[in-house]
């Protein structure tokens, strides 16, 4: 009796150390996002020196928003950007982490080219966009070599044309997270069973359709949420064509993502838009990571 | 006979398409590494070069003016010297709290047995993929409510709550510390806190480092809130001075400045990460 009074007497420690988490939690974070949905039904912004609202609107804000061809537009542009990343992304980081676990290759300086291919992630993404507008820019490094190589007549305007920062975007985010991709899959092929490719080895299988037949099928749940979670973190994009196009998206705002669209409401203090945007890209990652915690509770089940 | 031929020509066969494979193999890989490498060499020459230099096209060998780009970049109309102080200040104190506090969370749930604490792991790890971006327009509001636009703590306390550093924290916990580890230093008359502080963080010690490393490189770059947050010039951190410098109308700037602001900002992450490689590949989170 005595004893297991003790016990619980221990356990109620586990409150205790908890207490730190969720007080910051709490009131960094749950009553911020409280407070952001609420301020999504009101009226709330400046029109020139005026202040209109706060007005008790409803889901006004709402209809206003989805029937706004800008945020599709927006929510378009984020998504080609990211896409533009993500299929070099996957099929470099696959063939990648395939080499480097694949025992048979023998691959050397594997930690040399680890190390590289991790470094850009690690990167300040702000600076890192500002370093390629300048290498990028009318007259910049870029433009003079490939001048100077006899490639062009005169300089090319990488930013006035749509594909050109489009494309830049999308490649400075497959340069800085192929490398952490990879990471992750190897991981993934490490986890396979290695009788499976003796015995496949065994029956004659080529390198291809061991990597067909095997690695790619048993590597289906963290594929999956490898692109769950990528397309998660290229809904927040943000840094990268922000510093890279000073907060327009030109050219035309065709490199306007909708978190930087977001982040023009929060400097013009339109509080009922950006609450409404806010909680939309709420509802659409909080879908995405039902996916993931679904998918991962399955593996830890397993 | 004719077998053993045909054995040892699969052989040479097999041999060869090894090789060609190795040979793409590595290919691939030294181009991927150039692209990767590329950016941060034309960074490193531009900065040791003079605007007129730069004006002049580009050359591949770096030049003399680095030490007078770096005395220009100190005496610009930016407080870069001052940015990279408020980043350090900002990014260690986020890495020693989160690392600190998510030992602290990921201990609560390892190794005590209370009502509800299914419940709240399942909670942690639910609201782990929450972007901080969804609840930025509250934050502004309660920061200004509370006084504290415009200082570090908003930027800071936070880090106290990071489900993905308890989530590591959580799993390494699980394979290192064992409960009768615990309750060998219950019986010896330790207290909770104690157990805590003097057996518990000093066996996290290479899950905090990792983490550590995660945090303040993540603090480091942070561009989204700090921007939102802080307003004085002589707060403000590296990423919102870059973003500056963007806005700003700087192709009247000296490029060497601001090539030698850019480098300022991504080399110190560079060398720490050479340095510390090995254990960031090895203890790669998720």
């Amino acid at each position: 009796m005595k004893k297991t009074s003790k016990v619980m007497e221990y356990n109620r420690w586990g409150y205790i150390f908890l207490i730190p988490f969720f007080v910051v939690f709490v009131v960094f974070q749950l009553i911020p996002l409280i407070s952001t949905i609420y301020n999504s039904f009101f009226e709330n912004f400046k029109s020139g020196l005026k202040q209109i609202g706060p007005n008790f609107v409803g889901f006004g804000n709402y209809v206003k928003i989805l029937s706004n061809p800008d945020l599709w537009k927006y929510f378009g542009n984020t998504m080609i950007m990211w896409i533009i990343g993500f299929i070099p992304q996957i099929i470099v980081s696959l063939l990648l982490a395939a080499w480097f676990t694949d025992p048979s290759l023998r691959l050397k300086g594997q930690r040399f080219f680890k190390t590289v291919i991790y470094l850009p992630n690690l990167i300040m993404a702000s600076a890192f966009a500002m370093l390629f507008f300048t290498l990028f820019s009318d007259n910049g490094p870029i433009n003079s070599m490939l001048m100077q190589m006899g490639f062009l007549p005169e300089p090319f305007k990488f930013f006035s044309s749509v594909v050109a920062t489009r494309n830049l975007v999308g490649f400075m985010n497959f340069i800085m997270w192929f490398g952490n991709t990879t990471i992750l899959l190897m991981a993934g092929m490490m986890g396979i069973d290695q009788a499976l490719f003796e015995a496949a080895e065994v029956d004659g299988a080529t390198p291809n359709q061991i990597f067909y037949k095997i690695t790619l099928p048993l590597l289906r749940p963290i594929l999956v949420y490898v692109l769950i979670t990528s397309l998660i973190g290229g809904l927040q994009m943000f840094d990268v064509p922000q510093i890279l196009t000073n907060g327009t998206g030109d050219p035309a705002r065709s490199t306007m993502t909708t978190i930087m669209w977001l982040n023009k409401h929060l400097f013009s203090k339109n509080y009922g838009m950006g609450g409404a945007l806010s909680v939309l890209i709420f509802i659409v990652t909080g879908i995405l990571s039902i996916l993931v915690f679904q998918l991962t509770g399955k593996e830890q089940t397993n | 006979m004719s077998k053993t031929k045909a054995i040892a020509a699969d052989a040479v066969e097999e041999n060869g398409g090894l090789k060609a494979r190795r040979f793409v193999a590595y290919l691939v890989l030294i181009i991927l590494s150039f692209l990767c490498l590329i950016w941060f060499y034309i960074l490193f020459i531009n900065a040791t070069r003079s605007n007129g230099e730069l004006g002049r096209g580009f050359q591949a060998y770096p030049s003399t003016y680095a030490a007078k780009n770096f005395v220009g970049m100190l005496h610009s109309t930016q407080p870069i010297l001052r940015g990279m102080m408020n980043s350090l200040l900002v990014a260690g104190l986020s890495a020693a709290l989160c690392t600190y506090f998510s030992t602290m969370t990921a201990y609560a749930i390892h190794a005590y047995r209370f009502k509800g604490r299914e419940a709240i792991l399942t909670f942690i790890l639910a609201i782990m993929m929450i972007p901080t971006q969804v609840s930025a327009l509250g934050f502004v509001q309660l920061m200004t409510k509370m006084k504290l636009m415009n200082t570090y703590l908003p930027l800071i306390i936070p880090s106290i709550a990071a489900p993905a550093t308890f989530f590591y924290m959580k799993q390494y916990m699980d394979s290192v510390l064992s409960i009768s580890l615990v309750e060998a230093a219950r019986i010896d008359g330790a207290g909770e806190f104690m157990i805590f502080n003097n057996i518990v963080l000093p066996l996290m010690k290479p899950a905090i480092a990792v983490q550590a490393i995660f945090t303040f490189v993540a603090s480091w770059n942070n561009y989204f809130t700090p921007a939102l947050i802080l307003k004085d010039e002589n707060m403000k951190t590296l990423p919102v001075l870059i973003a500056e410098l963007r806005s700003a109308d700087f192709l009247k700037f000296d490029m060497g400045i601001v090539y030698m602001t850019i480098a300022f900002s991504i080399f110190p992450v560079i060398i720490v990460y050479l340095i510390l490689s090995k254990n960031i590949l090895k203890g790669d989170p998720i």
